[in-house]
């Protein structure tokens, strides 16, 4: 058939490759041709913002879920014996997966907070000697004390665990979470 | 789903009797919305009944497509030359005014080009066009080409065409007397010949007609 002929297709009769850029940018072939008319375009803007508010929507319900929630019951941590002074423990509660940290700041004095940082989850590393719960990933640090920020990119508290301590062993009652 | 590459569009127009069959039945066409795409020219009215039927040569570089400043002229892979698309087609008449054969057609209440297109709802599914189906001296022929060639002996079926210094080739093929030295024909060598009877072209000015002239 005479459509193999390529040089036919040209009004000049030079190859598809030696054409002006304007001709291949605008293609008489209907398969060649990517124009994306205005309607298009506006749809595409408009499915994508819809698509990203939902996003946005779930993971603030997603957040909103188990926010705030104070854990009961008595759950035992670990006996006194097995963590030394200045000593630290990681250990989850149960029906959560997530990490806390048992530390014991001296003789009588246990604390417990969550592991992750507070600003991009990564684990803290206790360092009992300096007051301070650390976090490598960006140079912050929270006050053992009290589960404070002290400096870093850190803004928020980290929850804290309730202890009790009966006998020998270290109780956790509940978690009090500080999220936004 | 493409128009079969075996089955070709042939124009013989002496075998045109005029009978204005195609130009109805092309209106009847689904993609044509009504509207016929054919025009059935006389060469001579004057002189002689003989008469053209005017379709689509689906050329190979098509010039309407060539001068939409709007994109909007398109051809399908299997070499169809498409109506404008309506969501690109500015009404401009460029095409109009371009085509070597006189095809485009401006539809001012739809402000849209239409063309023939080769009834594409109907070709690219293996049938013949509204208007090969119609025609009752089979001037406008829809087939094989061994076909055409087993019927007509005494003609040949050309494609390329001369459009002032433009050689143009078409998918669909025009049947020349076999002896005819024709190759490429040109196209508008009639516009040079001398004007006989009322025909319209360059030769004619508001002196001849005032004049009663030639």
């Amino acid at each position: 058939m005479s459509l193999q002929i390529p040089d036919d297709r040209t009004p000049d009769g030079k190859p598809e490759s030696e054409q002006p850029q304007w001709r291949r940018d605008f293609p008489i072939d209907w398969p060649e041709d990517n124009y994306i008319s205005r309607r298009d375009f506006t749809r595409f803007l408009v499915l994508t913002s819809f698509a990203f508010a939902v996003g946005q929507t779930w993971i603030l319900a997603m957040g909103s879920m188990g926010r705030g929630e104070d854990r009961q019951g008595r759950e035992l941590v670990a006996s006194v014996d097995d963590i030394p002074e200045g000593g630290a423990k990681t250990f989850t509660i149960k029906g959560t997966k997530e990490p806390f940290l048992l530390v014991r700041m001296s003789e009588n004095t246990f604390v417990a907070y969550g592991q992750k940082c507070t600003h991009l989850s990564c684990p803290l590393i206790p360092q009992p000697e300096m007051g301070r719960l650390y976090c490598p990933c960006h140079e912050g640090a929270f006050d053992l004390q009290t589960g404070h920020p002290m400096m870093g990119p850190p803004r928020r508290p980290l929850p804290r665990v309730r202890l009790e301590i009966s006998g020998n062993k270290v109780y956790a009652t509940g978690v009090e979470d500080h999220r936004l | 789903m493409p128009v079969p590459e075996h089955l070709e569009f042939f124009i013989d127009p002496n075998r045109c009797i005029g009978c204005q069959a195609c130009v109805q039945a092309c209106a009847e066409c689904d993609t044509h919305r009504g509207y016929s795409m054919i025009q059935l020219d006389y060469i001579a009215r004057s002189e002689s009944p003989q008469t053209v039927p005017i379709v689509c040569m689906h050329c190979e570089s098509p010039t309407c497509a060539e001068v939409c400043p709007a994109d909007a002229v398109k051809r399908t892979e299997d070499g169809v030359v498409q109506s404008a698309r309506k969501p690109r087609c500015i009404a401009c008449n460029n095409c109009v005014l371009a085509c070597p054969f006189g095809v485009p057609k401006m539809e001012t209440p739809m402000e849209l080009m239409m063309k023939c297109d080769m009834c594409y709802d109907r070709t690219s599914v293996g049938k013949k066009p509204m208007c090969a189906s119609v025609c009752p001296s089979q001037a406008l022929f829809y087939g094989a080409r061994d076909q055409i060639e087993r019927q007509r002996p005494r003609s040949r079926p050309i494609h390329r065409f001369l459009f002032g210094r433009q050689i143009i080739v078409t998918k669909v093929h025009l049947m020349v007397p076999f002896e005819s030295p024709v190759a490429p024909m040109d196209v508008i060598a009639a516009f040079r010949e001398t004007v006989i009877g009322h025909v319209f072209g360059p030769n004619f000015s508001a002196e001849t007609m005032v004049g009663g002239g030639k």
